[in-house]
């Protein structure tokens, strides 16, 4: 990589021993994919993948006490995921909450290190940070140093920011110099699609399921998808926003995408369309018959496959505004269609701390507290990587839970039925 | 017999050890969690979802690959791998590394003491070829040459 004089200096030291390692890990990481230089970060802040104290990762924590003994912090104030424990909100029993209470044991002395490091507030832990209600949103062009699949794939396809699918730390290192090597899908050339996804379902796809089948068949790539607009709008409204939320985590966990173009729809498609097609792109039909092959994929990992679901998460990538409201007259709605006034399955919705907020000032947050549904700022995938959960059988409409745990999954009118009327699963 | 194959070196340093290969794409976070949240240190894999390597140990050995896969925490996995002694030997891959892998190999290198050899760039030829507990060197120009 070319360095220019102050990079040269911290990297040989002339600004500390540690920014020089954090220098040397950067630059070691853009050399080994060809990167020919840094370029700034920009966008209102960082975001780390790391919000779990975990006690066994001694490695992480020894790392960032030597970086906040050097007095080393981020240029921006940075948001985090979201946070492992919520036992006021979430069902768990006794010795679940023993376990977790050992498991991470490290969390306090975690988001003290956080703090010091340069944590925006006590409400940034969410995956979803591009909120209104969060409010670090960066900007179309904005390059990050963001680490969360489900977020870097959001700022890449629908807020035009460029983000690497950047490693935890290399998120921090990022977010301390200022700066990332210039490589992958910072560059025009590399955000261009090697394949085609055409649409051909009879009904708006579930999100969910579109974009696991997408990140199962192009991984890494780009995929450029034809035919999706004409369900869901050409205008990034927030209706439209969930839905490709939560296509781009189902695209991002069950693959390894980036970045996504909407034709028609995505800021990128609409200004260049299919001049963002690579010649020779492989093309991938989705109708409602691969839709079908694709659920059907999906191992039931539950030790007993005929359980009833004890606990339902709804919410992983976590919940809009928008999403809660719809999910409160949805359910409202099936209950009174079965006669029954409370849900018959613990059921947890998970949001950002100020998106909770902003929820629990509108009528329908005591309109779906009275369904029996809790709402809480937990990590799914936390609570259920608690050895004592993992035996739980969970349900949950979120394909990246799906995949990193034993929960299983369901459509939203799947979910819906189970939980308000008790449907057989 | 010893056959010879050269890649890119992303983490040098020589080393030898007995090969242990995944197929399929490496889930970085599914494979190490049981065994790090256990605090064992033979990284016996527990991603029941790669038949190639699932309670098989990993730790000390030649992890042979095509790519890394899953969480964006796989860096900070092998990082962690690394610092507690429960690390692969070096880290083989048949195509280009992914970005991950590459923070783990790169954190692991800086900072720690436990740093694993990494190549990539090695051709499907060296995956189809490498079998579990053949022997496998790296040199540190990337050459690695596996015997059964």
């Amino acid at each position: 990589m070319f360095l220019t004089e102050d990079e040269k200096d911290i990297l040989t030291g002339g600004q500390g021993e540690t920014l020089a390692k954090i220098m040397k890990t950067l630059v070691m990481y853009g050399d080994t994919f060809h990167a020919e230089k840094f370029v700034e970060v920009t966008g209102p802040g960082g975001h780390l993948v790391t919000s779990f104290g975990i006690s066994i990762m001694s490695a992480m924590f020894d790392v960032m006490d030597e970086i906040i003994d050097a007095g080393i912090r981020t240029k921006t104030p940075f948001t985090v995921d979201p946070r492992p424990i919520d036992n006021k909100n979430v069902p768990s029993s006794l010795i679940q909450m023993i376990v977790a209470r050992v498991m991470y044991g490290k969390q306090k002395n975690y988001e003290a290190q956080l703090k010091k490091l340069g944590l925006r507030d006590d409400n940034s832990f969410t995956c979803t940070c591009y909120m209104d209600e969060v409010g670090n949103i960066p900007g179309r062009g904005d390059v990050l140093s963001w680490a969360e699949s489900s977020a870097v794939v959001y700022a890449n396809s629908v807020l035009g920011a460029r983000c690497n699918r950047n490693s935890a730390f290399i998120d921090i290192f990022g977010s301390i110099i200022g700066k990332v090597p210039n490589f992958g899908l910072l560059l025009d050339e590399e955000r261009k699609a090697s394949w085609v996804i055409e649409v051909r379902t009879s009904h708006t796809p579930e999100a969910q399921v579109l974009g696991s089948a997408i990140g199962l068949k192009v991984m890494e790539r780009v995929p450029y998808i034809r035919g999706l607009s004409k369900f869901i709008g050409s205008d990034l409204t927030d209706d439209a926003k969930a839905y490709l939320k939560d296509m781009g985590a189902a695209s991002a966990s069950n693959g390894a995408v980036g970045l996504f173009h909407v034709d028609g729809l995505t800021p990128e498609a609409k200004d260049l369309g299919e001049m963002l097609i690579r010649e020779n792109a492989q093309v991938y039909v989705i109708d409602d018959d691969e839709m079908e092959r694709v659920q059907k994929s999906y191992p039931v990992m539950w030790t007993d496959p005929d359980a009833a679901p004890k606990l339902c998460f709804i919410g992983c990538p976590h919940l809009s505004v928008n999403q809660l409201i719809s999910w409160t007259e949805r359910l409202e709605k099936s209950l009174a269609a079965g006669g029954r006034k409370k849900i018959c399955v613990k059921t947890v919705f998970t949001a950002a701390p100020d998106v909770l907020t902003a929820f629990a000032q509108s009528p329908f947050y005591g309109r779906l507290r009275a369904t029996g549904a809790r709402l809480s700022y937990i990590c799914p995938l936390m609570y259920m990587n608690n050895p004592t959960a993992k035996n739980l059988p969970v349900i949950t409409n979120s394909n990246k839970l799906r995949t990193y745990t034993n929960s299983r999954y369901y459509t939203d009118d799947e979910i819906c039925s189970i939980i308000s009327k008790g449907a057989a699963i | 017999m010893t056959r010879t194959f050269k890649g890119r070196v992303v983490v040098c340093g020589e080393v030898r050890a007995s090969a242990v290969v995944s197929r399929q794409g490496f889930n970085t976070l599914a494979s190490f969690q049981k065994s790090l949240l256990a605090k064992k240190t033979d990284a016996v894999c527990s991603d029941q979802n790669n038949p190639d390597l699932y309670n098989k140990p990993m730790a000390r050995l030649a992890l042979c690959m095509p790519q890394s896969i899953g969480s964006t925490t796989g860096g900070l996995v092998f990082l962690t791998a690394s610092a507690m002694g429960a690390s692969p030997a070096c880290l083989l891959f048949s195509e280009q590394i992914d970005s991950l892998a590459a923070a783990g190999a790169i954190l692991s290198d800086v900072w720690t003491q436990n740093s694993m050899p990494t190549v990539d760039l090695l051709g499907q030829e060296f995956l189809d070829y490498v079998k579990d507990g053949m022997q496998v060197a790296v040199a540190m120009d990337g050459t690695v040459s596996v015997s059964d």
